[in-house]
């Protein structure tokens, strides 16, 4: 009796101890929690942080046509740049920014993908060793650096080669492939890396050669991770502001060739902005530039997206 | 210790920090006696008179240590909106707030620090060393194009203005341009990217301040009269402005002090001769916001 006793005890005992154990958290679901809480609270501010910015910039940007009434239309596709005097067409700076842009990505693409099929393919070790530490160099130089190269040096050779004053889209064309040349390699490398290994074998034991076998078989299967880095490249390109603004000549003119001075969207914020006041057509203008960039690189993300959905797809096949 | 606590002990740790930081700048508390001023005072505006009034800000605070004084570029315009918005203590302009659409100049008060000479520069290799006001209008409307016009080399010119808005520009076009619309051309947004861009480009003209010129550009004289400090004091050199440092309501007593000491003569005869303003002590003109210049 006193036995069972004692054993009913000891279950009590254990009854209680698991039901302590069971209806109270433990210390590593305490740490779950305070983790889960953690990462949800930076979660929480960044998205906060983003939508303000995106409010911010839209409500600024908007404030051009409904403020000041000037039409949309008219904003796209005027051609006279003047705030001051009330004449806010932005097309010659919409113009300036997509001519650098794509002109600096079609420059920069053949030198970026050589590269880095010589990194991965051909000589792999040099590669790693040599051209990698190289190109993440360059993408750790400031633009201010890079402007300052280009004024120097990229300008007064145009000067010579081409003559006119030596600013204009080639100049910031040349100097933006420098800028964009590693983000589009590194990317384009990465993604020849995820080539699977088997694709490549089974290529060259059908007897191609290699350079059937890169072009034809690895270049094909990585086409959509490099048209990512290209738009990566480009959306860089599009954004960057005071490397450009130092070479362009800021003319907000509709640019008639590429030697000749022109504008981009970014040029003209940096050098507009501290002169405005807020809350004036000249201040809202501006805005909505920045506005059009927000968009354009919001478009930029978008298309990497479609692109990565459909080369994943190819892949399953 | 795990890592969750440390962290949430770390982030806590930080806040703290941050909160300890708010109350440290925003105290502006006085008890000090009658002579140890204290408080804070940010100037923040025009990049022409920046040099300066930090210059002068640096000297004011090792007289007043309890006095935290910030100056900061940004434009002028940037100087104008923040000032009215009562954002900051001074808003440095090279322009009259008058000249300033969006501005409520009567809100404002003026205190006049400097005066700043300016002068068309052309490149060395132009041949170009006196001007008629007339041509040089006629060069920035972009009815002469070539330096041979105007007794040159046989060169295209180049012009390179500032950024629309800029006071270097408004003061220049106000006393050349005189109304008309300055032809579409290069606009950089620093002096110090004009005068780079001025020496290296041949052909090249733009205007600068007088404290920018280097013998590696030509400076220009207009009607055979010289670029110099002098001929700004008696207004025979007339395009030249006034270095501003406004105000909003009544300034508290560190920003009226720093003020008083901007145009004290230490100020006045020493240090803006050296950094190539001119003083206002040695105007013997008055210009006012409409650009209409009386004798004192």
């Amino acid at each position: 009796m006193e036995q069972t006793n004692f054993q009913l005890k000891k279950q009590d005992a254990q009854t209680h101890e698991w039901d302590t154990r069971l209806h109270h958290a433990t210390k590593a679901t305490r740490e779950d929690w305070i983790g889960r809480g953690i990462s949800y609270f930076c979660i929480g501010i960044i998205i906060l942080v983003v939508a303000s910015m995106l409010w911010f910039i839209t409500s600024k940007g908007i404030a051009t046509f409904t403020q000041n009434h000037v039409s949309l239309w008219k904003f796209l596709s005027g051609t006279d740049w003047a705030p001051d005097q009330g004449k806010i067409g932005a097309l010659p700076m919409i113009l300036g920014s997509f001519a650098v842009t794509f002109a600096a990505a079609i420059v920069a693409t053949p030198f970026a993908v050589g590269t880095a099929i010589f990194m991965t393919e051909i000589s792999p070790n040099r590669g790693r060793k040599f051209l990698q530490p190289v190109i993440e160099l360059l993408v750790g130089i400031p633009s201010v650096v890079y402007g300052f190269i280009g004024l120097a040096v990229i300008v007064p050779f145009m000067r010579h080669l081409v003559g006119g004053s030596g600013f204009g889209i080639i100049s910031a064309t040349f100097v933006l492939f420098v800028m964009v040349l590693p983000t589009i390699t590194s990317m384009t490398v990465d993604s020849l890396r995820a080539v699977p290994r088997y694709y490549k074998e089974a290529s060259l034991a059908l007897g191609a050669t290699r350079w059937q076998t890169v072009s034809r078989v690895i270049l094909r299967s990585a086409t959509s991770g490099i048209l990512t880095a290209v738009i990566f490249g480009m959306a860089r390109a599009f954004g960057e502001a005071l490397a450009v603004q130092m070479v362009i000549g800021n003319a907000a003119v509709m640019p008639k060739n590429l030697i000749s001075p022109a504008s981009t969207l970014t040029s003209q914020l940096t050098t507009g902005i501290g002169d405005t006041i807020d809350g004036t057509l000249p201040n809202n203008a501006l805005w909505s530039l920045a506005l059009i960039l927000l968009l354009m690189s919001l478009f930029f993300n978008a298309l990497v997206r479609v692109i990565a959905k459909r080369g994943q797809l190819k892949h399953e096949r | 210790m795990n890592k969750g606590s440390k962290l949430a002990m770390g982030i806590a740790a930080l806040s703290l920090l941050l909160v300890g930081c708010g109350k440290a700048t925003s105290s502006t508390s006085s008890k000090g006696s009658s002579e140890a001023l204290s408080g804070k005072v940010t100037a923040v505006g025009s990049t022409a008179l920046q040099p300066l009034a930090a210059k002068a800000g640096a000297n004011f605070t090792t007289k007043n240590s309890k006095v935290n004084l910030t100056v900061q570029g940004g434009g002028s315009g940037t100087g104008l909106s923040q000032v009215q918005a009562g954002a900051v203590s001074i808003g440095d302009s090279d322009i009259f707030a008058e000249e300033k659409a969006g501005i409520k100049a009567d809100k404002l008060t003026d205190h006049k620090v400097a005066v700043v000479g300016m002068a068309p520069v052309v490149n060395k290799d132009a041949g170009i060393k006196n001007l008629k006001m007339a041509q040089v209008k006629k060069i920035f409307t972009g009815k002469i194009t070539n330096w041979k016009e105007v007794g040159g080399k046989d060169q295209k010119i180049v012009i390179i203005n500032r950024a629309q808005g800029s006071g270097t520009r408004a003061t220049f076009e106000n006393a050349v341009l005189k109304g008309a619309t300055a032809v579409k051309s290069q606009e950089q947004d620093s002096n110090g990217a004009v005068q780079k861009i001025v020496a290296t480009t041949p052909g090249a003209v733009s205007y600068l301040a007088f404290s920018y010129f280097t013998n590696k550009l030509q400076a220009v004289s207009i009607d055979n009269v010289t670029p110099t400090d002098s001929n700004v004091e008696n207004n025979k050199w007339k395009i030249w402005s006034y270095e501003h440092m406004y105000t909003k309501g009544t300034p508290d007593k560190a920003t009226a002090a720093f003020l008083k000491y901007m145009n004290s003569k230490d100020v006045q005869n020493s240090l803006v001769k050296d950094m190539g303003y001119i003083s206002i002590h040695d105007m013997k003109v008055t210009k006012d916001a409409k650009g209409v210049v009386t004798q004192n």
